[in-house]
């Protein structure tokens, strides 16, 4: 709030209206849609529907495809999380030390931003591709029996790589913009006092990274569940049997290929309470930065 | 200062390689005959077909999709790319200004409102979406791609935390000079953004470029189509096999659908940087 301000009774409304009018109709009364349709049980022609309670959640939530999606959620995300910021981190504290060349470096590990990540699933799906993709004659040549249209496993190694290395350059312009923000004189006081430079990493520079490393955990956790449908929908489309389904890509489809649209607004109300949680613990943490 | 070992750079090579390497075989496979990519596989050298797939993909008629051209993709994509950014900064500015300068009595449940869009991504409240867009007649238009895309908290609470640090002299001095709040706005604010803004847009370009879901689901009709969305239709085609699958075109879809936001970025990396850092804190 500033100290001076216009007090004005129609104009400040006039200023702020465009936006909140976009926010109700588009995002307001749509969400209080999903919530209303997962209580309805629609019949076969969508001809009439029923109050139902909590049946679509149970129905949905409880069933197998529902659980097994939730699980390779759980698991996908931690992956691309830890991997995409563990390599970020690597080589951002390596592009922090060199000076010679160090703005070729950053501009070579950053530029992928710029990359839908349908458009890095499409590249990498074809990298993968049985006919002609190197990768997938590398992996069977070196004694893997690669088959990503087949094996779950393998399907989730694709999709986990190619989200990793979409994430990567996010990471390292954060990390990077971090440890520029170390103060210098913090950094040779450090120098002097220990010899050891991974004992320095882990002692000095690691901590005071800290803030930054987990605001990114939220941003690629937020990255895994949602963004990657992109990916996901360019490579394996949730096969093969829904074993690299994430719980976004299950919405997507009960919605609108399976036309299930008590069961999947049931399973978005769901992921609505799961940002929330995430939010939340984003802001408690931010707000514990504030005193530092 | 320390000298910095060989394998410091060793490490950010090989990094730099993982980045850039497969969009480095994107290209110089688009640029041979499929026949050359089908019998060797993925290209490492750009090969003599580059004029040829290029003009087929981007003039002629039923090179890439049934009828449009990827120069009408291209189009299209740089229409939401540029109307998300501009749309995004002025309903966002518009929004903080009144946040920020202003005391009225829904002041603070009006944030409330905008700061929970933060908790509502599209993704789950799609089919709802959908159906209010569909139900506006708002379907393969390019009001109805680009207005649900730019109402998000983000711009808003970046321009708040902007206008905060605005010394509140200016506007003790513009009052005395009279000014009115559009023109204190106008001459004095925007002005004083400048750096902000220019952030903001190329940030929001690349994002708008990139929209996928959204554009995918309310466009049908083909002219319509973003180059991102083509990637969609052309991995269709690509898995339906059928003759001589032409993976050259799926390449050359996806070089052009990463250039001009890959420039963008190159172009303007500090303000990127910038921009990316402190609209997300």
């Amino acid at each position: 709030m500033k100290r001076v301000q216009f007090e004005h009774s129609a104009i400040p409304y006039m200023f702020i209206a465009p936006q909140i009018i976009i926010i109700v109709v588009f995002f307001l009364w749509p969400a209080a849609q999903a919530v209303y349709q997962s209580f309805l049980l629609e019949d076969a022609f969508g001809l009439s529907s029923q109050f139902v309670w909590f049946r679509n959640y149970s129905d949905t939530i409880f069933s197998g495809a529902w659980l097994q999606a939730a699980g390779f959620t759980i698991v996908f995300s931690t992956l691309v999380t830890f991997l995409s910021l563990g390599l970020a981190l690597l080589l951002a504290v390596k592009a922090n030390e060199v000076i010679r060349g160090a703005s070729t470096y950053k501009t070579l590990l950053m530029w992928a931003y710029a990359i839908a990540p349908p458009v890095a699933g499409l590249m990498g799906n074809l990298m993968f591709n049985p006919l002609i993709g190197d990768l997938y004659i590398f992996m069977n040549s070196i004694g893997f029996d690669f088959d990503h249209k087949l094996d779950p496993y393998d399907a989730g190694f694709v999709v986990v790589l190619i989200s990793v290395w979409k994430q990567v350059s996010v990471n390292f312009i954060f990390f990077l913009s971090g440890l520029q923000g170390i103060p210098k004189g913090v950094q040779e006081a450090a120098l002097m006092d220990c010899k050891s430079s991974t004992r320095r990493f882990w002692t000095i520079t690691f901590p005071l990274l800290a803030p930054t490393t987990f605001f990114l955990m939220v941003i690629n956790i937020t990255y895994a569940f949602f963004e990657t449908f992109g990916i996901i929908d360019t490579t394996t489309q949730g096969a093969p049997g829904g074993a690299t389904t994430t719980l976004v890509y299950k919405v997507f489809q009960d919605g609108f290929r399976g036309a299930d649209i008590g069961g999947s607004s049931a399973q978005s109300v769901v992921l609505m309470i799961m940002v929330l949680v995430l939010t939340v613990i984003q802001f408690r943490f931010i707000e514990k930065k504030v005193h530092y | 200062m320390e000298r910095v070992p060989i394998s410091t750079h060793i490490i950010l090579i090989i990094g730099a390689l993982f980045m850039t390497l497969p969009v480095w075989v994107a290209f110089a496979t688009s640029t041979h005959a499929p026949e050359t990519i089908l019998r060797e596989g993925l290209q490492f050298w750009p090969g003599a077909h580059f004029f040829e797939t290029y003009n087929e993909v981007l003039f002629v008629e039923g090179g890439v999709m049934k009828k449009v051209t990827a120069t009408t993709m291209l189009k299209n994509s740089m229409i939401l790319g540029v109307g998300f950014a501009i749309g995004k900064v002025v309903i966002s500015m518009l929004a903080a200004y009144a946040i920020v300068y202003f005391r009225f009595r829904l002041g603070v449940p009006l944030f409330w409102i905008i700061f929970m869009t933060l908790l509502l991504p599209l993704e789950v409240r799609i089919i709802p979406s959908y159906e209010v867009v569909a139900n506006m007649g708002l379907l393969d238009t390019k009001a109805g791609l680009i207005i649900p895309l730019i109402a998000s908290a983000t711009g808003t609470f970046f321009f708040r935390q902007f206008f905060k640090s605005v010394p509140d002299e200016l506007l003790e001095a513009a009052r005395l000079d009279g000014a009115t709040a559009w023109g204190f706005f106008i001459d004095i604010l925007v002005p004083l953004s400048k750096t902000m803004i220019a952030a903001i847009l190329i940030i929001m370009f690349v994002v708008g470029w990139n929209q996928y879901l959204w554009p995918l689901i309310m466009t049908t009709k083909e002219e319509n189509y973003t180059l991102v969305i083509g990637i969609k239709q052309i991995y269709q085609v690509l898995n339906e096999g059928g003759e001589l699958p032409q993976f050259q075109k799926a390449f050359a879809l996806t070089i052009l659908a990463t250039l001009p936001p890959v420039l963008v970025v190159l172009i303007f990396q500090r303000w990127f940087v910038k921009g990316l850092v402190e609209s997300e804190k």
